[in-house]
């Protein structure tokens, strides 16, 4: 049986993968398939807890974040493509309307 | 030193691979397809932890519909490689970097510490390792306590949809 701290010391690691990838990467997309896999490495340690505690409410919780990541990418994806109607590009660093 | 740690310690190698391969790709599709390869290795641990209804809609939720998602997007638009840009904040890479060792460092210190704890529970035998985390019992659980919550994702995957559908819409059309 593999312990438990092992699962959440991966999912750690793979969370910080995803906020590195927020926080470097220019591209809107490949930001947006960052914060899925932060949500992934949130749905790992929640099953790992569910495993520890023989609680199924981990699991039923991990399926409503699966819910929600997709609404999040319906609406997120349509909001790039809009983006990139008005403004041909979908680099972050180009969408500084909003400053004085 | 046994097989389910060996099989662990691999599959984690290339979840951790995949992810930093994600990270690094110039290619956007290089990535949706590096992310596919990660999400499929989480449905394996997944299927360790007990989990296999879970794993089962990792495969086809994550990897499948989101997925082809994204790379339907970043075909329609054809922007999976970006122009280069001067970057308007050059000091966030580095300080990204720094903040990262800093928290796994503090994760790998509370490990230091704390050793190896939480063994979970054996599962009693053949019965309660079927019945843990199986379609009908997750069922059970989802439609008897949350029922509510339940419902609410309903109303939250309607408006997602219409908000997909109004940000889409072309305006000159009207």
């Amino acid at each position: 049986m593999i312990p438990t701290s092992y699962y959440l010391a991966l999912s750690a690691v793979l969370f910080t993968l995803g906020v590195a990838g927020v926080l470097t990467r220019r591209n809107a997309i490949i930001i947006f398939m960052s914060v899925e896999l932060m949500l992934n490495s949130a749905n790992l340690a929640f099953v790992a807890f569910a495993r520890q505690f023989m609680d199924l409410s981990g699991q039923v919780f991990v399926f409503f974040v699966m819910v929600v990541a997709a609404a999040e990418v319906a609406v997120g994806l349509a909001l790039i493509v809009t983006i990139f109607r008005s403004k041909q590009s979908i680099s972050v660093d180009e969408l500084n309307q909003l400053k004085g | 030193m046994n097989v389910e740690l060996v099989l662990f310690i691999l599959l984690a190698l290339v979840a951790v691979g995949s992810a930093i391969g994600m990270l690094f790709s110039r290619n956007a599709v290089h990535s949706a397809l590096f992310l596919v390869l990660n999400f499929a290795t989480v449905a394996f641990f997944f299927l360790f932890l007990g989990a296999p209804f879970i794993a089962m809609v990792q495969v086809t939720v994550y990897a499948g519909a989101i997925m082809v998602l994204f790379l339907f997007v970043i075909m329609l638009l054809g922007a999976e490689l970006l122009r280069q840009a001067n970057t308007v904040l050059p000091w966030q890479p580095p300080l990204t970097i720094f903040l990262a060792v800093v928290f796994l460092g503090v994760i790998g210190l509370y490990f230091w510490n704390a050793g190896v704890a939480g063994l979970p529970p054996a599962l009693a035998g053949d019965e309660a390792a079927r019945a843990f985390g199986s379609p009908q019992s997750i069922g059970l659980t989802l439609f008897q306590e949350y029922v509510l919550p339940f419902e609410i994702t309903s109303f939250l995957l309607l408006v997602g949809m219409i908000g997909a559908v109004v940000l889409t819409r072309d305006e000159k059309k009207q």
